[in-house]
């Protein structure tokens, strides 16, 4: 009888928000992510840290709301408390939070500065990345390391990116369709661009993500650390076919990257 | 006395059209609103059902649907076309046509006027006008799915341009997406007449006693979210009128030169696609809070009345609703983290977005205070209530995970988000609609809803609301993108995680049909529910105080005088648990 002194409904918010606090914490001790694959460490330690603060907080806010629902289903009590706030409890939680998420944000800050923001090492590969419905292309540069000029008018079946077969610069460029070759361990600069609508260059392992906008040429740079073949994802919508647009990138010593290059020149002379 | 004054009240009763159809009335217009606006979540939700159903079972064939619908399932095959229309009107109509129809059309419009005492809105007329401006869009977007050749807008409930610009970038962008462009309008027209609305009669029309720091903080609530969307719509009027002279008439607002789509190269030069999304998102987060904070609001009150003890930090609850409503302005380049800004704006809005979650933090703890102490009645508003709480943190803890730039890039476009704002936006408020509903229903229609279906429906909503969209964080941190219209035939990469969408689509099913039930009891309530007393939960606001269903009017003129806030539940040494509004000081202790 004592168990009635509480309604079904409060046993049963109980025992939902217990569940959803076991349940949502423990499952975040599964590694969701897939491992990683490029130096971006400092966000898989900033996800780890959110994980450690937020789970803290989750636990902490369910768990007790959940408990209140339950410990003041109590019927048998007279009256509510009559507590219109408390100065001191306010001030307390308002402070530590605003502390705790301004030390997340300068870490924020920092970690963005040093992933996004801070320039390129000046050795980096530098590959052009073009996106367009529904494919990726890659353009590397000839061994002069200079890019020729890219310009939709020369677009035809043979030239897909356009290149401008008056500049000599892009002579020795090489291209490549859906394939991004990169060799492990050296930067890489993508100068992501797109030709039609908005398109966004992900691969997850390399926690890089990064949309193509027509009309601009955006860098983003990282160092791909692991050899191995990892899926290219489009995860901006684009059309009919976005789910279609997949790339692979294959991760391969220099050694292997040098004879790709040179063997996707030679094709191109052979033409 | 009495008589003659019913015969009087009799009179003002206009005829079935006036009173029913084009009522000038703010109850009449709150309860087409809130209709109308449930009728296009389960249109909405019904998307939902057949988007859950591709992603699971990615290009099954299903032979009934191709007999029902053979355009777009040929063969019973959904056409990649139709997903991406369904997953663009389902955002669409969700967050604009319902969530914020329901939220501040339904609700503000019906308890304004009553929690502040005034007999009804400063400008009738513009208020019934708001309504049918509004019901036009709805019927203009809808009927896209008829008269659109190549469908319905296709470019994602943000339209991004150029593919919401170009008929030859998606078969959505032919006539859909004018379409698209023309419901937005009166959308945006519909809700700035009601905005104007609302904020002209907060300030002026409370009566007597009713200053500020005694209004409701629902009330609170619906004046800031009315006063943010007056602000924030004009933004995306501005940018659906560009878009709309980029599609029809060759300008280049947000086309830059050098497009080459479908094997043509376009003439267009100097545009921005970047430009739209910032338009977009300066309206698009401040959307956010606009369908957040009523919601906020009602829970505010709903988890008062059924603690019986008054809302915890009361000024604090105020300041936070008006440091959420300002802050809303500057937090919208979070969503444009990869976007290609300047990565030095990125910063900015990292910084903003974590500030705007402490008055976010501070009404949660200040709920939580609320129940401590409190002898809490479990009825199915303050279910709903407590749900939303719990939907709240869960959804704004995910929130710091996306408002901090490097984990967004990660996460950025993946069924995190997804999860997250289903959480947070579309959970919380939709569990505030329902709280709401089933607290207010008796004012509107002088009927209880009935408990043990509205109980029912509580629980298999919230059970499967979270089945449904806390797996989708995990899919997120994995690396799988929203609006994938088939997730595996093409990636390697996700076909582990297809048991987790099979999860997911079959709790969402459940979660639909439950909604059935919420249908079912909302009509049937309204005919055959147990007639309501004026003041069934013994409540504290002005609306309490009249009879229930309201009179036509609702106080004839003798509007009341307000004498205290509306959170004296349990007022020490008053003899009843609650004291409305109206009692004076000396009064408290024998009559109540």
């Amino acid at each position: 009888m004592k168990l009635l002194k509480r309604p079904l409904e409060a046993w049963g918010m109980f025992l939902i928000f217990a569940l959803i606090v076991v349940i949502g914490t423990a499952s975040f001790f599964i590694k969701w992510m897939p491992p990683l694959a490029s130096n971006r460490i400092s966000i898989d330690q900033m996800m780890n840290v959110l994980f450690i603060i937020t789970g803290i907080f989750f636990v902490l806010v369910q768990g007790l709301t959940g408990y209140f629902i339950w410990k003041y289903s109590d019927q048998n009590k007279e009256r509510s408390t009559y507590i219109p706030g408390s100065y001191a409890l306010e001030v307390t939680w308002t402070l530590g939070t605003a502390i705790i998420l301004a030390v997340l944000g300068i870490w924020g800050v920092k970690v963005w500065k040093k992933t996004v923001i801070q320039a390129p090492p000046p050795n980096a590969l530098q590959v052009e990345v073009v996106a367009q419905q529904f494919s990726w292309s890659f353009l590397y540069p000839g061994p002069d390391g200079v890019f020729g000029k890219l310009n939709p008018k020369y677009i035809s079946f043979l030239n897909p990116l356009g290149i401008d077969p008056k500049d000599s610069a892009g002579k020795q460029d090489v291209w490549t369709k859906d394939d991004l070759y990169l060799p492990v361990g050296k930067p890489v600069v993508l100068r992501i661009r797109s030709l039609d609508v908005v398109h966004s260059f992900f691969v997850p392992a390399f926690r890089v993500k990064q949309d193509a906008v027509p009309g601009m040429t955006i860098s983003t740079w990282f160092i791909p650390e692991k050899k191995g073949k990892y899926e290219i994802a489009c995860s901006q919508f684009c059309g009919r076919g976005h789910y279609t647009m997949r790339g692979t990138c294959f991760v391969v010593s220099n050694v292997r990257f040098q004879k790709e290059l040179a063997h996707l020149r030679k094709e191109d002379e052979g033409e | 006395m009495t008589v003659d004054k019913q015969v009087e009240r009799h009179h003002k009763i206009p005829g079935f059209w006036q009173h029913y159809i084009f009522s000038t009335n703010h109850k009449v217009i709150g309860i087409q609103y809130l209709i109308t606006a449930f009728a296009s979540a389960l249109i909405a939700a019904g998307m939902a059902m057949l988007i859950r159903l591709e992603i699971a079972w990615p290009e099954h064939s299903w032979p009934i649907l191709g007999t029902l619908f053979p355009g777009a399932f040929p063969g019973g095959v959904m056409r990649p076309e139709v997903y991406a229309a369904l997953f663009t009107m389902h955002g669409t109509l969700m967050v604009f046509f319902f969530l914020s129809a329901a939220l501040v059309g339904g609700f503000g419009n019906f308890l304004i006027p009553l929690q502040i005492g005034a007999d009804d809105m400063a400008f009738p007329f513009l208020n019934m006008l708001s309504y049918w401006v509004y019901l036009t869009g709805l019927l203009v977007m809808l009927s896209s799915f008829f008269f659109s050749p190549g469908g319905p807008a296709s470019a994602g409930w943000t339209s991004y341009p150029p593919l919401s610009a170009l008929k030859t970038a998606i078969a959505g962008s032919d006539w859909g997406q004018s379409f698209w462009i023309v419901g937005m309008a009166f959308f945006i027209i519909s809700f700035t007449m009601g905005g104007l609305n609302f904020v002209t009669t907060v300030l002026s029309m409370r009566t007597r006693g009713m200053h500020m720091m005694r209004l409701p903080l629902t009330t609170w609530a619906l004046f800031t979210t009315a006063a943010v969307g007056i602000l924030a719509f004009p933004a995306l009027t501005a940018a659906v009128v560009m878009l709309f002279l980029d599609r029809h008439f060759g300008t280049s607002f947000f086309l830059p030169s050098g497009l080459y789509v479908a094997g043509k190269l376009l003439p267009n030069k100097g545009g921005s696609p970047l430009l739209w999304q910032h338009l977009f998102w300066f309206l698009g987060h401040p959307e956010v809070y606009i369908v957040m904070l009523p919601a906020m609001g009602f829970t505010s009150d709903i988890l008062s009345t059924f603690c019986r003890k008054p809302i915890f930090g009361y000024p604090a609850m105020v300041g936070s609703i008006l440091a959420i409503g300002s802050l809303s302005f500057i937090v919208w380049g979070h969503h444009m983290f990869v976007s290609g800004m300047n990565p030095y704006l990125g910063l900015f809005f990292d910084i903003t977005t974590l500030i705007i979650a402490v008055p976010s933090a501070i009404k949660t703890f200040n709920w939580m205070a609320t129940l401590w102490e409190a002898k809490i009645q479990l009825r199915t508003p303050m279910l709903f209530a407590l749900a939303f709480v719990s939907l709240f943190v869960t959804g704004g803890l995910s929130g710091i995970f996306l408002a901090m730039a490097p984990a967004d890039i990660q996460l950025h476009d993946t069924y995190f988000v997804i999860s997250h704002f289903h959480f947070i936006m579309a959970g919380a408020s939709l569990f505030g609609i329902f709280a709401a509903t089933n607290f207010w229903f008796p004012k509107m229609f002088g009927r209880m809803m009935n408990e043990t279906l509205g109980k029912f429906h509580f629980w298999i909503t919230f059970i499967t609301y979270y089945c449904t969209f806390f797996p989708m964080m995990f899919l997120g941190l994995h690396g799988e993108m929203r609006r994938l219209y088939d997730p595996v035939q093409y990636y390697t990469m996700f076909k582990s995680l297809q048991p987790i969408n099979v999860f997911i689509s079959i709790n969402a099913f459940a979660l639909g049909a439950a909604q059935l039930v919420f249908v079912f009891n909302f009509f049937w309530s309204m005919l055959r529910g147990e007639k309501a007393s004026a003041n069934p939960w013994n409540a504290n606001g002005l609306e309490w105080t009249l009879s229930s269903p309201l009179p036509y009017e609702n106080w004839e003129g003798n509007s009341p005088e307000v004498q205290r806030w509306p959170y004296d539940y349990s007022y020490p040494g008053a003899a009843k648990d609650y004291l409305p509004q109206v009692v004076p000081e000396q009064a408290a202790a024998g009559n109540y």
